[in-house]
């Protein structure tokens, strides 16, 4: 008796809660590390990140009228579906980031943990970072943290998974939708499969969209986009001087730092904008 | 004074009969305390029936916890705060918490009819409020259990130890969650008395928290009078109390604590003005008066129970209130349909009716609801009193139960001076539609909460408490923290 044929996946991208091959009917070739054939990869186009800004600016007032609550839980059903995947993951990371079982099974663990640490923060952020001002006259005066709205996200080149839940949950925790390039090759698989996760939890349509392809050229098209708010180049490498010199345009705001610390307050603070509200006291 | 009969439309509407079912919740014949992860054999202690106060039907038998009990409950939390709880990471504290929640939210229905069997109130409340909120103040919490860093107390905030709560009866589940969440997130193990009269959803929700696995010894709850209570709030083996109750038991409490060591947080009684501008959007207005001191039979420490009408609209608001309570639904707590369920029980019925007597007696005028009551069980009638003096007891005592007290006023100051006129300082409501006077009333009132254009509004986020001799220190939101750390 032969072995079973295993049915292969199709890796294509996430737009608006589907799954749509690229409209420029491009595809490469994405081998694993060992350099055995994993998938034909949709390249995507300046068109496709035009549709997944169109998807993610769609989902802005669905995602930020939300209360806090149900977006954290949300994504706390995030987690829960991460790691009933668990195994999937480890296994994936051994072929595309080329990592031995433990450390990805630890990777794996410490992403779903992450996860769980961004959920929790959706009702606490204004209670962290707003506040009321005690402002010399008689006025009520608050601060209340509002998301930007539609984020454009490179993510980083290794640790395709945690590098994923570092920078794209802190964008949602926040309230905003996110278009999300890869920031490599090896990045895709991992980012296609979280694409998957969030298509099964919950999470409304078109808040998340995974742009696939190659990022040195999608990068640019993202930043220069007049419809993104926010931009988070930690897998942007040396090409961050010129995104950020398009995103100036107008007047996006960057994130051009390294990811350094996964529990990053400074990625969850980045995409707010802190409207300020004055109200009369008197009688 | 306009003619206080009220204009039913809706008088001669009936209602078919929508009761929950019960089936959905099985009730043992006895309980034991759960100390250490397990439930104790309920013979081997004394025993006492709590029963469904809508019917009188016996319910259960649970244990009369004992100073060995007390003992053997805050044995089990040191040793799981010092063996385990405080050795574990914030982010694994944080997803037993996650867990209790997402059970809470799976078993609630379960917790819904069995909470309006015990205490009484109507199943819509349990169904849409208590439960779901005792969901959610586990959520909430747990995500701070890894971010306590972040909370405002400096760096690395430490627990307390072991936390002793003593809980009430108008809200049996949700006053545990309000205890147990913020106490297990910020790292402490906890012994729980709930009351008496209601001890069947923290009895359940020891089983959700078995399920959710935490280990033994994290949540203790044993079961008893106030006798077990002073046991607890006295072992020299807890590092913190925290009550919610009347004001005569807090002064006691806080009397034992006193040089103690033991960081004390305190939710007493209130005797809530609700205050009602001649601009107040009217419709609304109704529904929250009625909302302020008919959710929950009244029996709500926060209750609007003192209404401030601002003279120029007494008349309409009167006979529209009285319009409404007459349409309210009292009666089987797990009809879906009821609005007002049963008192919790009969000593809280004859402290309500013998309060209404005095109402009476000192010249107040008395309008209740002329609906059917049940013939078992404990049972109110919706009451308005028109024409009350400040200095009347129902304008002074908490009634904690149905029945609301009429005040008028003139003046924004004669407003802020006659809510402030009471030894209490829980909450206020203020209805108006020109929101720089409500800022300025809230500058002036003396009140730990004060809802402007709603009333008995409750969040996890949302800190709440009172001032004076409603208690002090916060449950919920940020500062809810605070009172399980040591800073």
């Amino acid at each position: 008796m032969s072995d079973r044929v295993s049915v292969s996946k199709t890796y294509k991208m996430y737009v608006n809660g589907a799954f749509p091959r690229s409209e420029s009917g491009r595809t490469f070739v994405l081998n694993d590390v060992e350099g055995n054939f994993l998938a034909n990869v949709a390249h995507g186009s300046r068109k496709d990140i035009r549709d997944a800004v169109v998807a993610a600016r769609g989902a802005t007032n669905k995602w930020k009228s939300a209360t806090a609550y149900n977006r954290g839980q949300v994504l706390y059903r995030v987690a829960e579906i991460l790691e009933s995947r668990h195994d999937e993951f480890v296994s994936l990371l051994q072929l595309t980031d080329g990592v031995s079982a433990k450390r990805a099974a630890n990777e794996v663990s410490k992403s779903i943990d992450l996860t769980v640490w961004y959920a929790g923060w959706t009702d606490k952020i204004a209670q962290v970072v707003g506040g009321t001002n005690p402002v010399a006259g008689p006025f009520f005066n608050f601060s209340i943290p509002a998301p930007c709205g539609v984020v454009g996200i490179i993510t980083p080149t290794v640790n395709s998974l945690s590098g994923f839940i570092a920078t794209v949950l802190p964008a949602l925790a926040s309230g905003n939708t996110v278009v999300v390039v890869p920031g490599s090759h090896e990045a895709i698989p991992v980012a296609v499969t979280l694409g998957e996760v969030a298509a099964t939890s919950d999470v409304p349509a078109g808040v998340i969209n995974i742009v696939t392809g190659t990022a040195s050229e999608l990068a640019p098209i993202l930043a220069s986009h007049e419809d993104v708010d926010g931009l988070d180049l930690a897998g942007a490498g040396e090409s961050r001087l010129e995104l950020g010199r398009l995103a100036s345009a107008t007047i996006t705001r960057v994130v051009d730092s390294d990811l350094r610390d996964l529990h990053d307050l400074k990625r969850l603070r980045a995409f707010i904008d802190t409207v300020t509200v004055w109200h009369t006291i008197g009688q | 004074m306009s003619d206080l009969t009220p204009l039913s439309s809706l008088s001669s509407l009936e209602y078919a009969p929508a009761p929950e079912s019960r089936a959905v919740v099985t009730v043992q014949d006895a309980y034991g305390h759960f100390i250490n992860g397990d439930f104790t054999n309920p013979a081997s202690s004394e025993q006492f029936a709590t029963i469904n106060p809508a019917t009188g039907e016996h319910l259960a038998t649970v244990a009369q916890g004992s100073d060995a009990d007390v003992d053997a409950a805050v044995a089990a939390a040191r040793k799981a705060y010092e063996k385990v709880w405080s050795t574990l990471p914030g982010s694994e504290r944080a997803k037993y918490l996650f867990r209790i929640a997402r059970l809470i939210q799976e078993r609630s229905r379960e917790l819904a009819v069995l909470e309006t069997l015990d205490n009484g109130k109507p199943i819509r409340e349990t169904r849409d409020i208590d439960v779901p909120m005792a969901a959610a103040w586990f959520f909430y919490y747990a995500g701070w259990a890894d971010k306590l860093d972040y909370a405002g107390f400096g760096p690395q905030p430490a627990a307390l130890g072991v936390a002793g709560q003593v809980i009430p009866w108008n809200f049996p589940l949700l006053m545990a969650a309000w205890k147990i969440a913020p106490a297990l997130a910020a790292g402490n193990t906890v012994v729980l008395k709930p009351a008496e009269t209601t001890p069947l959803t923290a009895l359940l929700l020891a089983d959700i928290i078995r399920q959710a696995g935490v280990p033994d010894g994290v949540v203790n709850i044993v079961t008893g009078d106030g006798r077990t209570g002073a046991a607890l709030v006295n072992h020299p083996g807890i590092n913190k109390v925290a009550f919610t109750g009347s004001t005569e038991v807090g002064r006691i409490i806080q009397s034992a604590v006193a040089g103690s060591g033991k960081k004390l947080t305190l939710e007493l009684g209130g005797k809530g003005a609700n205050i009602v501008f001649a601009d107040a959007p009217i419709d609304e207005t109704i529904e929250g008066i009625i909302d302020g001191i008919f959710f929950n039979q009244g029996h709500v420490c926060c209750a609007g129970s003192r209404l401030l009408v601002q003279e120029s609209i007494h008349d309409d608001v009167i006979e529209r209130l009285l319009r409404r309570v007459e349409q309210l639904r009292v009666g089987d707590p797990l009809d879906k349909n009821t609005d007002v369920g049963a008192i919790n029980s009969a000593a809280q019925l004859a402290k309500i009716a013998e309060l209404t007597e005095a109402g009476v007696l000192e010249g107040a005028t008395r309008f209740s609801s002329s609906c059917a009551l049940p013939s078992a069980g404990f049972f109110f009638p919706p009451t308005v009193f028109t024409g009350v003096e400040q200095t009347h007891r129902i304008a002074r005592e908490e009634i904690f139960g149905p029945v609301l007290s009429v005040l008028t006023f003139r003046t924004p100051e004669e407003a802020v001076a006659k809510a402030n006129n009471t030894t209490f300082g829980l909450a206020a409501g203020i209805w108006s539609e020109k929101g720089s006077r409500t800022l300025w009333m809230a500058e002036r009132l003396r009140a730990g909460v004060i809802w402007a254009n709603t009333y008995n509004k409750f969040d996890p986020t949302s800190p709440f408490g009172g001032v004076r001799e409603s208690g002090f220190g916060r449950e919920g939101g940020r500062h809810g923290l605070e009172a399980y750390l040591n800073v």
